[in-house]
């Protein structure tokens, strides 16, 4: 059940030149936040739409939230400073099924921070596999470390990690893997696209987690809408973020 | 403090606790925002448009942000009046608040059937949305041409047992001449403003931010247009007014009030703040207590011009 909540900033840092980290006092909603499921954050007066952010982690009464300056809006919640408080919504939408904690939780761009909670939720058992562009783009590899069995990175021009695509390290894990009971994607489209495509012919099952431009957050306007493999409209914020890979339509 | 404040006005016949309706599409069947507060507290629930079959909408995105407003291209997404009236409508019924069905009909027959579905079921009202922009059939040609605004109203009048409300489009000339050709069709009341037709672009990619290129403009940069629409078609017509666009404040409902609205919708100020509705039917309490006023309703047409 989702609130709304003015929630005090404990601690405001910058992950790279790209990323910020805020983490939060949410209190209840915090402690009802699932792995996958997000939040709508005011971004000031003047923008009357909310901006939908991933749950990065979750600690007690303490929400991380990680974001990229992407608009008017990520640019506002970069300038927030400690003790400033934020109008949130949340928890909202449904996360990953995470029945078996031996899964493959794979991450790309500002796709890895939300990734996080999944791995942590794992107890150690997850193998955490994470994409950026560039070197200059990586975050969280600390706490990825500490929190799952095995870390493997890519970067698109090979200045950190493995050179290419993540799709390519799911195949290797895949096959090395065997007892993998499934694979948890965020990032953008043509990576999941890429890594559903691999789990499939690895013959495991696949979660990924969609983006669509959000009015109300909550399921009651609609405009979130992600076509599915049988031709319907389901919306992102309600019945996703999170889908089985097959349900979608990935030609849309 | 508020209760000094008789709240309760009548729309149509319809007796409403309070005049805080919440606009069709904004608010889906009611379960989303019914997780934060009991539906009871709001005046009508005007539900997401209806249509014969079960429509699957536009692709996306369906949405673009605007200096203090949204567009959307939700295309009339919707179950269908028959899955309505199954599913939603007896879970909506668990609630003391007023029904007001919305509907769109891509022939006036369809409007005929839909009508007598929904009266026979039991509804409140019936909003006849003559005012999409959304979609291709029916909707906004409608309502630009008065000899079709006043041809669909009259086959909704005659299938319907319940009152009939026609809800007008702001993208016309003059709007009053259209709402002159519902009420001489038999209307039982207006609700305006439906969206304002618009368009962004990215400057980047050079593409049209909507899929649909075009959508509905909706939010506070409309209140003035709404406002002013609601003034023109009070003084044109006698039949009562639901006046909605942009409302975000207990004040601006009592301007849209004052310019001759017997009620207001609330829609897109939700996105922002779930609890818009009833924050709004606070705040106007607030103001009307403040002024000494002792019924909400005396507030409507109460405007002094120059
Ligand atoms: C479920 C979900 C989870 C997300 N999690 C994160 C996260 O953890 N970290 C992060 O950095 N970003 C995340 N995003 C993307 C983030 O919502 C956008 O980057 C942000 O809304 C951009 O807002 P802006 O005002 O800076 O950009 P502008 O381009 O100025 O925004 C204009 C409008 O478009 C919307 N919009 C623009 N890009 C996107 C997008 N990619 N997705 C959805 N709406 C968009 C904005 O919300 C706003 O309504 C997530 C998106 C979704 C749908
Ligand atoms: C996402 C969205 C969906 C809408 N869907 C409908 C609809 O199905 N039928 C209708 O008559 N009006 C629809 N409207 C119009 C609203 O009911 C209302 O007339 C308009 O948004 C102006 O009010 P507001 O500024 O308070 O939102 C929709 C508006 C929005 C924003
Ligand atoms: S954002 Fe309103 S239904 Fe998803």
């Amino acid at each position: 059940m989702p609130i709304q909540r003015e929630c005090t900033i404990m601690r405001a840092e910058k992950l790279n030149p790209f990323a910020w980290s805020l983490t939060l006092d949410a209190g209840e909603l915090a402690r009802a936040a699932l792995p996958g499921q997000f939040i709508h954050v005011k971004c000031g007066d003047s923008r009357l739409l909310r901006r939908p952010i991933s749950i990065c982690d979750t600690d007690g009464n303490c929400l991380r939230m990680v974001f990229e300056v992407r608009g008017e809006g990520t640019a506002w919640l970069s300038r927030r400073h400690t003790d400033e408080t934020l109008d949130v919504l949340g928890p909202l939408g449904h996360g990953f099924d995470l029945s078996g904690r031996k899964l493959l939780a794979v991450g790309g761009g500002i796709g890895v921070p939300p990734i996080l909670n999944v791995v942590r939720h794992c107890k150690g058992e997850a193998h955490a596999i994470l994409g950026f562009r560039s070197v200059d783009r990586a975050m969280l590899l600390d706490e990825f470390r500490a929190a799952s069995s095995t870390v493997s990175v890519a970067s698109d021009d090979g200045s950190i990690g493995t050179h290419g695509f993540v799709d390519a390290l799911v195949r290797e894990k895949l096959k090395g893997e065997r007892d993998v009971a499934g694979v948890l994607a965020c990032g953008p489209r043509p990576m999941l696209r890429a890594v559903a495509k691999a789990a499939a012919e690895a013959g495991v099952p696949c979660q990924v987690s969609m983006e669509e431009r959000m009015g109300c957050g909550v399921g009651a306007c609609l405009v979130c809408a992600c076509k599915m493999a049988d031709g319907a409209y389901r919306h992102v914020c309600k019945d996703g973020p999170v889908f089985r890979a097959e349900e979608v339509d990935w030609d849309e | 403090m508020n209760n000094a404040v008789d709240l309760s006005v009548t729309l149509a016949g319809v007796t409403l606790k309070n005049p805080i309706v919440v606009a069709s599409g904004t608010f889906g069947f009611g379960r989303e925002y019914g997780q934060f507060y009991d539906l009871a507290e709001l005046g009508a629930i005007c539900v997401k448009g209806l249509t014969v079959l079960r429509r699957e909408g536009n692709p996306p995105p369906r949405i673009a942000e605007t200096p203090m407003g949204i567009l959307n291209s939700v295309g009339l997404q919707n179950p269908g009046v028959d899955a309505f009236l199954a599913h939603e409508l007896p879970e909506l019924r668990r609630h003391d608040v007023k029904i007001i069905a919305n509907i769109s009909g891509s022939t006036p027959e369809e409007y005929g059937d839909m009508c007598e579905k929904l009266s026979e079921a039991g509804v409140d009202m019936i909003e006849v949305n003559i005012s999409c922009p959304n979609v291709k059939a029916g909707g906004l040609a409608y309502g630009t041409r008065p000899e079709l605004a006043a041809e669909v109203t009259a086959i909704a009048k005659k299938h319907a047992a319940v009152p009939v409300m026609v809800k007008l489009s702001p993208n016309v000339t003059d709007i009053t001449e259209i709402a002159r050709a519902v009420e001489d069709a038999g209307a039982d009341a207006v609700s305006l403003i439906n969206t304002l037709l618009g368009m962004r672009i990215d400057v980047a990619s050079h593409r049209p931010i909507l899929r649909q290129n075009m959508g509905g403009l909706s939010g506070p940069a409309v209140l003035p247009v709404a406002v002013r629409m609601v003034w023109q078609v009070a003084r044109a017509v006698k039949i009562p007014v639901l006046g909605m666009g942009g409302v975000m404040t207990g004040a601006d409902a009592a301007e849209l009030m004052l310019a001759g609205a017997a009620a207001v919708a609330v829609g897109t100020a939700c996105f922002a703040d779930p609890y818009a509705p009833v924050r709004v039917r606070d705040e106007l309490a607030r103001l009307a207590s403040g002024q000494g006023i002792s019924r909400v309703s005396e507030l409507t047409g109460a405007v002094q011009p120059w």
